[in-house]
């Protein structure tokens, strides 16, 4: 894996164990440090990370997180895919709804990490898994 | 599973500092370490120092609430101490509000809150 140093396009943390969603956010806030994000914008960077490989533990069982740099308009942010092969989601509309939740958690997880990225995209297949890519601007 | 929170006790307080990034499981684990403790010294109060986290996200602060609640049940007081700014202003994004748990600015604060209740 081309892990690391500022040109590096992108790196993948494998999600099997909750061990690996303290991984996943560490390797997102040290990315969203080099692009040059407040420390304020890190912290919502790794706590979205942390909501999007909880829900693959705990439902998938196993997946995958893949972050990267990417540029728009002058402008730079940092994408984060968490990507699984489990169940998958049957009502993506009451998934994104506060307080929904088929297991044992708050119901916060997808919708609160909508409120806290700039972009949010979820697609699932059910029997196939979930697909969530989510992009977060530097404020200019 | 290595203890990763010293639980400290001064007096019938006792204090949980959580000094690094820690997995759902250690939280837990700490959670059944702190209700054991609780009783075994008879404490009264709780003190939850998470000054050195920068992520408190669903889980987390779920089970924070939960080991408040369990500790009040025992007859105890639980405070938590040093929520980074940055971190409270992603738990609010969150919907985290942690409305049921007394929380104080730094552990001075919090033992002084305890020492008023007792």
């Amino acid at each position: 894996m081309m892990a690391g140093l500022g040109l590096a396009p992108e790196q993948t943390q494998r999600i099997e164990r909750d061990g690996d969603v303290v991984a996943a956010r560490q390797i997102g806030r040290h990315l969203a440090a080099e692009i040059g994000f407040s420390r304020p914008e890190q912290a919502l960077i790794a706590t979205a990370i942390s909501e999007l490989a909880r829900n693959i533990v705990s439902y998938a069982e196993r997946g995958t997180i893949a972050f990267a740099t990417v540029e728009r308009d002058l402008r730079q942010g940092i994408r984060i895919v968490a990507e699984d092969r489990g169940p998958g989601i049957p009502d993506l509309h009451a998934a994104m709804t506060d307080g929904f939740s088929t297991g044992n958690s708050l119901g916060l997880g997808l919708p609160g990490t909508q409120r806290i990225m700039d972009e949010f995209d979820i697609r699932s297949i059910p029997g196939e898994g979930v697909t969530v890519t989510v992009v977060k601007w530097k404020s200019r | 599973m290595a203890v990763r929170v010293p639980i400290l006790r001064q007096g019938r307080t006792l204090i949980a500092s959580i000094q690094e990034d820690l997995s759902d499981g250690d939280i837990l684990e700490l959670q059944s370490r702190v209700l054991e403790d609780v009783i075994r010294h008879r404490a009264t109060g709780v003190i939850f120092d998470v000054s050195a986290l920068d992520v408190l996200d669903s889980f987390g602060t779920r089970t924070l609430s939960d080991i408040a609640a369990a500790v009040q049940l025992r007859g105890a007081r639980m405070v938590i101490v040093g929520i980074q700014p940055e971190v409270a202003f992603s738990m609010v994004l969150l919907g985290l509000t942690l409305a049921d748990v007394p929380t104080a600015l730094d552990l001075e604060t919090g033992l002084a809150m305890l020492g008023r209740a007792a």
